[in-house]
């Protein structure tokens, strides 16, 4: 229950912003793994876009389409390696209005 | 694409970017500024509050034109437990000044009025650019990007890299550390619309003038962390942010930590009725002056958010970043016009110059209270508010209990949550952490 109504929550929120998706090219990709880290699998509670979440497998996947680029995923997950982290191309990704 | 080798090139157009930027072109120097956004702002996110002092060291006249919100009149700090807060305020009409001290902004807006400045100081500035490589020679020396443009490498002396609490670009390059989760906050925030007149109204505000309320306690479920709320003229910015290592460990949801800070009985009022229009999260860095990273090296300097600058105690970071960007830009100014190279030995002025500055000195000031926050946040982000709030309701609530038992019990309640010897600590290692 309390999964549904986070997601939801989210999405209300992500709903209010401006994005410009860049399709096909996603800015992050978490790499293959068996079983996530506890950083990796604290992401799917953590990140403020819910861009992370966990498969049936036990395996964690993202879709960044709602991605805010503030970079916590990077400070916990990159360097072991376990996502990749790039800008959006130029003018693409989130575009804050107020900001 | 661009043949041209500049004096200068900046990585960013937040405040930092567009100090440096605006230094460097006004005393001539040729400078190109590339910025991701599809415009000067669009990546950014601030609480936000604009420290009148800093902009007009870079702009004198920028009340002509800038987009203000409100100028300050009040600040509350509230101490938070789930169904109150105990505060202390400071509302002063000398705030009513015919050059403000401390306005609210929205940066989006501020960006691109800065970004605008900027052009007119005769800086070439290109969006839509993201900046993917530096580019050096044989000895090491940076002299110039690549982009994710078609084209080749664009040349300048210097390479500003002022690209952000999230910097790829010095990461990436080894000149500067991946920041520690325990030294950088995430911080959530939304922004509510309301009628300027109902805004006024619930703070008690006329014309212009704004309130700003800064908040801590329960609100951040043991983690190290702050919420806010500043009055703009149509809008309130509202939100809250914990240590990166604290939310890893509890698993927290930021938005569900932003939902019931809202949702708490004494901020609810406030924005009641509001629309939100936008939500926002972005990094802050914490680690203060022991988490400074390598300032300069050949051909490059980092300033403001991507060099950490920023004070968390006293939650100043635009005004670090548009001194250390206007600083930077200075010693650039000064090197070229000794005719000298963009070297490591020269560029150290710049560190130098930024020393001497209130930056550096404030950071200093505060070099150990980030170790200490972070080591003992559930005593003062959960312990000490809820002690605060039942002190403060056994202070005044009447119900026949002789005042010396009341006392008695206040006091008994703090020795118990902490005992003698801890509450001891506590302020001995508080002070000496402030001092």
């Amino acid at each position: 229950m309390t999964i549904a109504v986070t997601k939801l929550r989210v999405e209300e929120k992500l709903y209010q912003n401006r994005y410009l998706v860049d399709p096909g090219r996603p800015h992050i990709k978490v790499q293959p793994h068996e079983r996530p880290s506890a950083n990796l699998l604290a992401l799917t509670h953590i990140c403020p876009a819910k861009c992370y979440e966990l498969n049936d497998k036990g395996q964690v996947e993202t879709t960044s389409d709602g991605c805010m680029e503030c970079g916590t995923c990077r400070v916990l997950c990159e360097a072991s390696g376990e996502i990749v982290w790039n800008y959006p191309r130029g003018g693409f990704g989130v575009l804050f209005k107020f900001g | 694409m661009i043949e041209e080798e500049f004096d200068a090139i900046v990585v960013g157009a937040g405040m930092s970017g567009n100090a440096a930027a605006y230094t460097m072109a006004r005393q001539g120097l040729t400078v190109l500024q590339l910025e991701r956004g599809e415009y000067p702002g669009s990546k950014n996110v601030q609480g936000a509050i604009m420290y009148a002092d800093m902009l007009e060291q870079i702009i004198p006249d920028f009340r002509n034109d800038a987009p203000l919100e409100r100028h300050l009149v009040e600040q509350r700090f509230w101490l938070m437990d789930d169904t109150s807060h105990t505060g202390m305020q400071y509302r002063s009409d000398d705030f009513n000044e015919a050059k403000p001290n401390r306005y609210t902004i929205i940066r989006a807006q501020f960006d691109k009025w800065f970004s605008r400045k900027v052009r007119e100081a005769g800086a070439t500035v290109l969006c839509e650019t993201t900046v993917t490589d530096l580019v050096r020679n044989a000895k090491g020396k940076v002299i110039g990007v690549r982009t994710d443009r078609a084209g080749g490498p664009i040349y300048a002396d210097v390479v500003v890299l002022a690209e952000g609490v999230n910097g790829l670009l010095g990461t990436r390059a080894g000149l500067r550390k991946m920041l520690k989760p325990q030294s950088v906050a995430l911080a959530v925030k939304e922004m509510h619309f309301l009628p300027d007149e109902v805004i006024e109204q619930r703070f008690g505000l006329q014309g212009d003038e704004g309130c700003v309320i800064e908040a801590a306690g329960t609100i951040s479920r043991s983690m190290a962390g702050l919420a806010f709320l500043y009055t703009n003229k149509e809008s309130i910015s509202l939100g809250i942010g914990c240590l990166v290592s604290d939310f890893a460990k509890t698993m927290e949801s930021p938005y569900v930590l932003l939902d019931a800070f809202k949702n708490h009985p004494s901020i609810r009022p406030l924005i009641a009725g509001s629309e939100v229009k936008e939500y926002s999260a972005h990094l802050i860095p914490e680690g203060g002056y022991k988490a400074i990273p390598q300032l300069f090296g050949d051909g490059w300097v980092a300033v403001g958010d991507a060099a950490q600058l920023n004070n968390a105690i006293h939650r100043e970071g635009s005004n670090l970043a548009m001194t250390s960007g206007r600083i930077a830009g200075e010693a650039i100014i000064e090197i070229k016009g000794r005719n000298q190279p963009m070297i490591r030995r020269n560029l150290a002025l710049y560190k130098t110059m930024l020393d001497k500055s209130f930056v550096v000195k404030d950071l200093r000031k505060y070099k150990d209270m980030p170790a200490l926050i972070h080591t003992n946040s559930r005593n003062f982000f959960m312990t000490y508010p809820q002690l605060m709030s039942q002190a403060a309701q056994n202070f005044m609530r009447v119900d026949g209990t002789p005042k010396i038992e009341k006392e008695k019990a206040t006091t008994a309640a703090f020795i118990k949550a902490r005992s003698r010897w801890g509450l001891i600590s506590d302020v001995v290692r508080l002070a000496l952490a402030w001092r």
